[in-house]
This record gives structure tokens, C-alpha cells and sequence, in this order.
């Protein structure tokens, strides 16, 4: 049997009827990505410690290398970073490692997420394992192609703006990006305080809400984590739509949307109608200004997020040969010249305009109500429907190098997965279909804050009743 | 025109900023222990070293501390409380940023009463903001390298910004003093220059006196006591009339006092065009103050120095002088009060604080809480004195004594007696002998030059050895020369 092909469910019913351990387990993991992480590059790094002896039900699970781990190095696919080692526990890794996890490895990533296609980390690209001449998407790409490939049982990722959802679209797993403040982002390295949130990456909605089940929770260390119950989420695994409201977003099927993707998501939408949802068309009036909100946003606080990056504590530091008069100004510059990379560079630039005295009210503040002005289209959208239902991006896997030059065409991979975090309101990606050339297509479900249970159970009815999420591309 | 008829025509405007650092036991964003002193870099932890992924929760302490110090300030208090970064890169600065408030201070639009020469003077504050402090750098030179010191990241300040109010030098170090003690009596802070929990910058410009519009102002900093910050204004002041007078003009800049030279150094320009790009703190989420927790503090603010004069002159009946003497140290006003308590005499209670007890206390380096002294036991030896047992002089060795070996007055009296002679048979004898000594003094008082009785009493007193009781040596004087 091959162990590492399985969900985490299925291998904890192994352990509960002692047909493996996870002894077994992580051997067959590791051996797996022995086998074909040279093709994937999922990983940045595997675990320094692979320790046997860990819990009895303890499942490899893969954490982006954004996640402070205490004592291993941890970069955001960064050279700035090179070396550091955090001297404490991201919370969510820490939960991981009370609840037996076994930490593999680190996914590779773009850098300091900052990017649709795990093209941008500093060890190099991720591939994807359905076509590896291919992006499996971005930021958290490392986590989700190592989910898909089976190099790990599941994953962590983050989403600052589709960060799980749309990889997990690109690769053909479940991705959810919880409520903003649903998960500490206590020792997650920052890229935009506001709208970064940790999630799952996993091969199906059952594992997603078990492995909720572990990461969510209040935390008094991260002041934005909010203290509400947290709910036993398997047992929204309800295999029952009928009654629920589905919107569907109609400023999502316009122009830019690939027919096929377009083909698979309405045939979702079918599906849902046939199992007994109720679905009519909504309008998010504001949504065509996502995109343009979420680079301000995201990008101010990003310029100041990376401004500790300086060279004096930790990471990289370049000292040039020839210092001026002001050597200190010279160690900064060339030290975030040589340690951080263009797309990074890029979004930095960006965020120090939008904040700078003079523009900041034409950007930084506008951005802000427009903000305001999504969220209040959702609370409207709300008010008639249950589930906002949107493709997950306007296309299925782009080729390596299509993109990386164009930053507006891959800004736009995200289009329709900003709006959940500018809102803060949770949203998954399912698997819904494969396009002729045999890429995976993601459906976006998104939800009222704090109800993860609805998006459970409507992407588990669905998945109940499809078989796209079985499927497994071969390597 | 002289130079006398040019200083007149001039106007000094003067804005002070104060940073105070709040007392509380722990740093205002992480659980590191607020304190000064550590070996470097030891009282410090992921969050206040701005570790990657860390975050800052807001000690709520230091929230009270501030609304407290806007309470006192009169300043409106913003019950909506936000944080913003002010971004700056700087060694000591871990973050690369300063969590501070921009937009919404803690406290804004107040005021501080100080006492001038033609009466109160409202000094306006314009905003109280709390922020967080940065660590210490330390250039090494013979090393050619500079190292820093994290431990002070992240200990709780409070910004204190007046209005341009104050008009000469002077002023400001009234206002100033007047500052501290009101802070000191809010117990937030150990408001202790030399250690840096208190420190001061100011922005200086001056005008022709019938201008309204302000001058060209620079900033001071690098005044590390109440005095360089006088002494540094005043200079600056010197320095802008002279600079105008011939003709030149006033530089918007920063300097640096010199307090070597007693000069003011320009800082390198470089440093002058920020940008801080303020923006909202995301990690610290927007709250609004209970009233109920305003009206909590509200009720726990302490009687302050200025409404304390007032009731001590009034309720005591003490000159302002005596008043002012003990408002300056809270603890020797509540002192003063508890002795008042069991010995109604004010006038004699205050003599004795701000005499023999204040000197006690400057020699011995200590507060008065730390002199080990009870109000009972000072109420005893003041007694002793009146009653007449001890002298005056005596009184205050007693005091030393006491202090020094921790027995009351009585005790002390008894082991080395140094009750005052009264007994009429020893006084006669010193009596008789001064005056056989002294036939001058004794000619002058028998034509009736009364004051000379005053230099004879004195003379048998040091005979005594202090001890005698100087009333009674005057009536044996008096009555043994009118017989003779």
C-alpha cells in the first residue's frame, strides 16, 4: 500500500486499527520526496529533525517556509533571510507540534509571498505536478504541488490575496483561507498584516477540517485574532445543500475568464442546483476595484513589514568594499540591493509611494474606503444568499516564465480571490474539473466571517457527489 | 540702535517636547520586564527585538498611565485609541519602525498653570501620545564600531507637546519643574534625567515683539538636565537675535547641545528631510475606552502640587513659602499632614521639615520615607523642644541621633543628657560667672541697652554646653543684674 497516497483521515483509521505507524508513515513520505522532489521542488528545505518517536497519530504535514519553527532556518524563500533561525514557535506550528504533527519540511514559496506562481523564491521555481512545465500557482506553490504530489499527507499555507486558494486551484486540491483572525498569525513572517491569514492545503474537505480543527483558535500574542468558539469542524461535514443560497457573482464571468475554466464552474453551479442549493445571480458593484485596492493595501504595509530587513540583526548583510562617508546607509542599500529580489523590490517601491506624504490620501487612504465599500457589498450580498460562489482564477496553470516578466497579467491571477481578504471573510477552493490539456480548475466558495461550516458543507456535499478530487496526476 | 533696544523689540517663542518613560512593570508591547540597568541586550525577547512574525499586544497598563497623565494635563482624552508606524530606518529602531499614535493621541488640547513674575501663566500642551522607546546605540571608537543596546525596545513613553507658550528660557524650565513634580505625583515615572526616563527637546524661534506670525524655529535636543535645557535655550535665543541682527538668517535645523562648550551644534542635514510615512499599525486593532475605566482613573488622580499649596496655605495657615517648600516632596507634604494630625501645630511642624529634616535628608542622600522616622517620633522631639526639656540646637542633634540609631527622642534624651539644665541653682552659678566676665555688657543693660542681655544669654548657653535652658537663663540675667 502506499501510505503516502492516502488523505489524513484515511491514514488515521490505519493507526486507530494498527495497520501502520507513523514510523511508516514518514518513511514512505520521505522516500516519496526522495523520489521526485528533484522535479517538483516543492520544498525549500525538509525538517532537520524527522523525529520517529513523536505522537502515535502523527501525520507529516508540510508548513510554508513563512512559519517561524523554532531552531530550524526559515527564509520566506528569501536570501535576506539566509540562516535565520527563529528562536520560537510560530502559534500554528506550535498547535502542530501539540497535536503530533510531524513537521517534513518547508514549502518553497514566492518570496515573502509576494507573487501567482512560486516563481520568485530564491531556490528557484516550483513546478506543477500535473504538467511541469508548468506554475502550480502562488505564493503557497511549494505546499500546494507537495499536497498533490502526495510529498506530503497536508499542508500550511498563507493568503494575503489568493495565496492557498489559487495554487490549490492550479494544482487540484482544497485549499481554504479561514476568517481573517479565525487563525494567529502570531511568528507568521508578515507580508500585509491585514489580510495575511494561515490555512489549509489538503487533498480533501474532510482533511481541511481537521486540520481547522487543529490551527483555529483565539490567541492572546496576535491582538487582531478574535476570541470566538471554536466549533468541531468535521462536524460540519454534512452531506446536504438543499435550501442553501449560492450567489453567484456575475461580475466574475466577463471578459478575461478562459472558457473552460468558465465550463467547469458552471457545471459546478449545476451540480450544486441538482443536490438541492438554491443559486441566483449577485452583483458585487465594487469588485472590479479589488485588484487595484489590494496593491495599495497590500503593498504599504508590505514596504513596512520588510523594513526590519536591514542587515543589523540577522539574515544577510553586505557590507560594500568602498564605503562612502555614511557607511551605515551603504550596509542598508546594499544589503537589501543583494537580499531581496525584483518582485519584491517592485512591491516595496510601491508601498513606500502609496504611504509617502503627498500621495497618501490619493492611495493609501482612498484604498482604504474602497476597502469599506467591498466589504459592504458582501454584507449586502449576504443578506440574499448563503455561499458567494466565483471561479477561483480566470485560468488554470499558466506555463514557467509566461508571466514572471508581466506583473500586471500575474497581478491579475487574483482576481477573484482579493476580495475574501480585503473583506476578511473566509473562502476554499475545490476541485471542480480538468481542463482538454488535463489541468485541474478551482470553484471559490466564500462565506459570512466565522462560518468556515458553511463552506465545509457545501464543498463536502460536492465533493461526495464528484470525483475530481481522486484524481492524481502521474510523476 | 543698541543692543538693549534690539533685545527688547524681540519676542522668544518656545515649544517644548517631553519624553517621559511610563513606569509600569512590564514594556509596553511584550512581557519583558520594564527596567533600567541590565547587561546589554538582556532584558529583551522576539517581540520587542522585532523578531520576524512577531507581534505587539498593548500592555494596557501604560494606557491608564497616560490617561492618567492627560487628566492631570486638563487635556481632552481620546477615548478611541489607535496606533500608527512611524517608519525610519536606525539601528535602534528593530522594526524599522516606531509604533506610536499620529492622529488620535492618548490626550489632546490642554494645559499646565506655572507661576511667573507678573502671576499664573497658562502654558498650553497640544497633545499627549504614547509611543514606544528605542534601544541605545554605543559608538566605540577605538574599535571604529558601533554596538546596540535592545533593552530599553519597547519600555512605554509618553510624549508631551505644548503649545508655543513659553517666551523666554526661564519660563521653561518653570514649566518644566512644574511638570515633573505634577508627574511625579501621578507615581508614573521615576522622571529621572540621568538615567533618561525623562528628556526633553525644544523648538525655539524668535519674532519682533508686535508679530504675530512665528519666526524661522530650530529644533534643540541633547539637553540632559532642566539647567543645560535653560542654558541651551538661552543661547539659541542669543544666537538667532544675533544672526538676524547682522542681517543673515535663521536655518530650519536640528542642533545639539554642547554642554562642554555651552554651545549648539548643527546635526548633519542629512538627517533633517523624514518622510515617516505614518500609517495605521495593522497589527494593533482600534479600540474605544470604557468611559467607566476614564472615571476609574478619574477618581484615583492624587491631589496635585498646585491644589495642594492651595489647601496647605489655607487649611494650615502657612506662609507660601513653607507651603511650596514641602508641595515640592509628596511624600514630606503627607508627612507634614500625618503630624499635623496628633500635634496641631503646623507653623513648628513645617520649621522642622523644611529645616533640620530637609537638611537630614540632603546629607543623607534619602527621601523622607527612607529616613526611617515616624510622624510620632518627630511630634516627640518637636514637643521636647517646646516644653522646653531640649534646646533648639540640642533638638537637632537629637534628630541625628534618632536617625542614626533609630531610638526615639525620648530614649535618646535619657542616654545622653541632653535634657536642657532648667534647675535654678546650676543656671545661677554660670549666671554669676558671665557676669563677672562681662562688666561691659553688664554697664550697658543697667543703662537700659537691652540687647546686650541677648549676647550674655548667649555666652552662658555655649558655658552650658547647649544644655541650658536659654528662657530661664535670661530671667536669672535679668533679675540678678537689676538686683545688683
Amino acid at each position: 500500500m502506499k501510505l503516502h497516497s492516502l488523505t489524513a483521515h484515511q491514514i488515521l483509521d490505519l493507526y486507530k486499527t494498527q495497520k501502520a505507524s507513523p514510523q511508516e508513515v514518514l518513511k514512505d513520505v520521505l522516500s516519496r520526496i526522495g523520489l521526485i522532489d528533484s522535479r517538483v521542488h516543492a520544498y525549500a528545505r525538509l525538517s532537520s529533525q524527522n523525529d520517529l518517536t513523536q505522537g502515535v497519530c502523527a501525520i507529516p504535514i508540510a508548513i510554508k517556509d513563512n512559519m517561524c519553527t523554532k531552531d530550524e532556518e526559515i527564509t520566506c524563500s528569501s536570501r535576506i533571510l539566509k540562516g535565520f533561525r527563529p528562536p520560537y514557535d510560530a502559534a500554528v506550528v506550535e498547535r502542530i507540534k501539540q497535536n503530533a504533527g510531524m513537521i517534513v519540511g518547508f514549502a518553497n514559496m514566492d518570496e515573502f509571498a509576494f507573487g501567482s506562481s512560486t516563481e520568485t523564491s530564491c531556490y528557484g521555481a516550483t513546478y506543477n505536478p500535473w504538467d511541469l512545465s508548468r506554475v502550480p500557482g502562488g505564493s503557497s506553490g511549494g505546499s500546494a504541488a507537495a499536497v498533490v504530489a502526495d510529498e506530503t499527507l497536508w499542508a500550511l499555507g498563507s493568503d494575503t490575496g489568493g495565496s492557498i486558494r489559487q495554487p490549490a486551484s492550479f494544482c487540484g486540491i482544497v485549499g481554504l483561507k479561514p476568517t481573517y483572525g479565525r487563525v494567529s498569525r502570531y511568528g507568521l513572517i508578515a507580508f500585509a498584516s491585514s489580510l495575511d491569514q494561515i490555512g489549509p492545503l489538503t487533498k480533501d474537505v474532510r482533511d481541511c477540517a481537521m486540520l481547522m480543527n487543529i490551527i483555529a483558535g483565539y490567541d492572546e500574542r496576535d491582538s487582531t485574532s478574535v476570541n470566538e468558539p471554536v466549533p468541531d469542524y468535521t462536524k460540519a461535514l454534512v452531506h446536504d445543500v438543499r435550501g442553501i443560497k449560492i450567489g453567484v457573482v456575475k461580475e466574475a464571468f466577463v471578459e478575461g475568464l478562459d472558457a473552460q475554466v468558465r465550463t467547469a464552474v458552471e457545471g459546478a453551479i449545476d451540480q450544486l442546483k441538482k443536490l438541492g442549493a438554491t443559486v441566483k445571480e449577485i452583483s458585487l458593484p465594487h469588485a472590479p476595484y479589488a485588484v487595484a485596492t489590494y496593491y495599495i493595501v497590500a503593498t504599504a504595509e508590505a514596504s513596512s513589514n520588510l523594513a526590519r530587513f536591514d542587515g543589523v540583526r540577522y539574515g544577510l548583510r553586505q557590507s560594500p568594499a568602498n564605503m562612502r562617508k555614511n557607511g551605515l546607509m551603504d550596509m542598508y542599500e546594499e544589503t537589501r540591493a543583494k537580499g531581496f529580489g525584483d518582485e519584491a523590490k517592485r512591491r516595496i517601491m510601491l508601498g513606500t509611494y502609496v504611504l509617502s506624504s503627498g500621495y497618501y490620501d490619493a492611495y493609501y487612504l482612498r484604498g482604504q474606503k474602497v476597502r469599506t465599500l467591498i466589504k459592504q457589498d458582501l454584507d449586502e450580498a449576504f443578506k440574499e444568499c448563503d455561499v458567494i460562489l466565483t471561479p477561483t482564477a480566470p485560468t488554470t496553470a499558466f506555463k514557467v516564465g509566461e508571466k514572471i516578466s508581466d506583473p500586471l497579467s500575474m497581478y491579475l491571477s487574483d482576481i477573484y480571490t482579493i476580495t475574501a481578504n480585503l473583506a476578511g471573510i473566509p473562502a476554499i477552493s475545490i476541485p471542480c474539473g480538468f481542463s482538454k490539456q488535463g489541468l485541474p480548475v478551482g470553484l471559490q466558495l466564500m462565506a459570512r466571517a466565522f462560518d468556515e461550516e458553511m463552506l465545509l458543507r457545501v464543498s463536502y456535499t460536492y465533493e461526495q457527489n464528484t470525483e475530481w478530487h481522486l484524481k492524481k496526476p502521474s510523476l | 540702535m543698541t543692543h538693549k533696544n534690539m533685545s527688547q523689540a524681540f519676542e522668544t517663542v518656545i515649544g517644548l517636547e517631553v519624553h517621559l518613560q511610563l513606569s509600569t512593570k512590564t514594556k509596553i508591547f511584550c512581557g519583558c520586564a520594564n527596567m533600567f540597568g541590565s547587561a546589554p541586550n538582556t532584558n529583551v525577547c522576539p517581540v520587542c527585538l522585532g523578531l520576524p512574525g512577531t507581534l505587539p499586544v498593548l500592555n494596557h497598563q501604560t494606557l491608564l498611565y497616560a490617561i492618567k497623565v492627560g487628566l492631570a494635563l486638563n487635556a481632552h482624552i481620546n477615548p478611541f485609541i489607535k496606533f500608527d508606524r512611524k517608519n525610519y530606518y536606525y539601528p535602534d529602531l528593530p522594526k524599522g519602525y516606531q509604533i506610536s499614535q499620529y492622529d488620535f493621541p492618548v490626550a489632546k488640547d490642554g494645559f499646565v498653570m506655572i507661576k511667573t513674575d507678573k502671576g499664573p501663566k497658562r502654558i498650553g500642551i497640544k497633545r499627549a501620545h504614547l509611543e514606544e522607546d528605542a534601544g541605545k546605540l554605543m559608538h566605540d571608537n577605538t574599535d571604529n564600531c558601533s554596538l546596540v543596546d535592545y533593552n530599553r525596545t519597547g519600555t512605554p513613553l509618553i510624549e508631551i507637546v505644548t503649545q508655543p507658550d513659553l517666551r523666554s528660557a526661564g519660563e521653561s524650565y518653570d514649566y518644566l519643574n512644574t511638570l515633573k513634580l505634577m508627574l511625579q505625583y501621578l507615581g508614573v515615572s521615576d522622571c529621572d534625567m540621568e538615567k533618561g526616563s525623562l528628556r526633553c527637546d525644544a523648538n525655539v524661534s524668535i519674532r519682533p515683539a508686535e508679530s504675530t506670525s512665528f519666526g524661522t524655529k530650530t529644533e534643540l535636543k541633547n539637553m540632559n538636565s532642566f539647567r543645560a535645557v535653560k542654558s541651551a535655550l538661552e543661547y539659541e535665543v542669543g544666537r538667532h537675535k544675533q544672526v538676524i541682527l547682522s542681517g543673515g538668517k535663521i536655518v530650519q535645523e536640528t542642533l545639539l547641545w554642547d554642554d562642554q562648550k555651552s554651545v549648539t551644534v548643527a546635526m548633519r542635514s542629512k538627517e533633517q528631510a523624514h518622510d515617516y510615512r505614518y500609517f495605521p499599525d495593522p497589527d494593533l486593532v482600534p479600540f474605544t475606552v470604557d468611559y467607566k475605566v476614564l472615571d476609574q482613573v478619574r477618581a484615583e488622580l492624587p491631589e496635585l502640587p498646585g491644589v495642594k499649596l492651595e489647601r496647605f496655605i489655607k487649611q494650615y495657615g502657612l506662609n507660601e513659602y513653607d507651603a511650596g517648600v514641602l508641595v515640592m516632596d509628596q511624600a514630606a507634604a503627607n508627612f507634614f499632614e500625618s503630624c499635623c494630625e496628633s500635634y496641631n501645630q503646623p507653623k513648628k511642624i513645617a520649621n522642622w521639615l523644611n529645616g533640620a529634616m530637609l537638611k537630614e535628608m540632603n546629607e543623607r542622600k534619602v527621601g523622607i520615607s527612607e529616613l526611617g522616622l515616624t510622624s510620632v517620633n518627630l511630634i516627640e522631639l518637636i514637643k521636647s523642644v517646646e516644653d522646653g526639656v531640649l534646646s533648639h540646637l540640642a533638638g537637632k542633634e537629637v534628630l541625628t541621633l534618632m536617625l542614626d540609631s533609630g531610638k526615639s527622642a525620648g530614649q535618646i534624651i535619657q542616654q545622653q543628657s541632653l535634657a536642657q539644665v532648667s534647675d535654678d541653682a546650676v543656671l545661677m552659678a554660670i549666671v554669676d560667672e558671665i557676669i563677672q566676665q562681662n562688666p561691659t555688657a553688664v554697664e550697658q543693660i543697667k543703662q537700659g541697652k537691652f540687647a546686650a542681655a541677648g549676647f550674655l544669654v548667649g555666652q552662658a548657653m555655649k558655658k552650658s554646653g547647649g544644655k541650658a535652658n536659654p528662657k530661664k537663663l535670661n530671667e536669672l540675667i535679668t533679675r540678678r543684674i537689676s538686683h545688683a
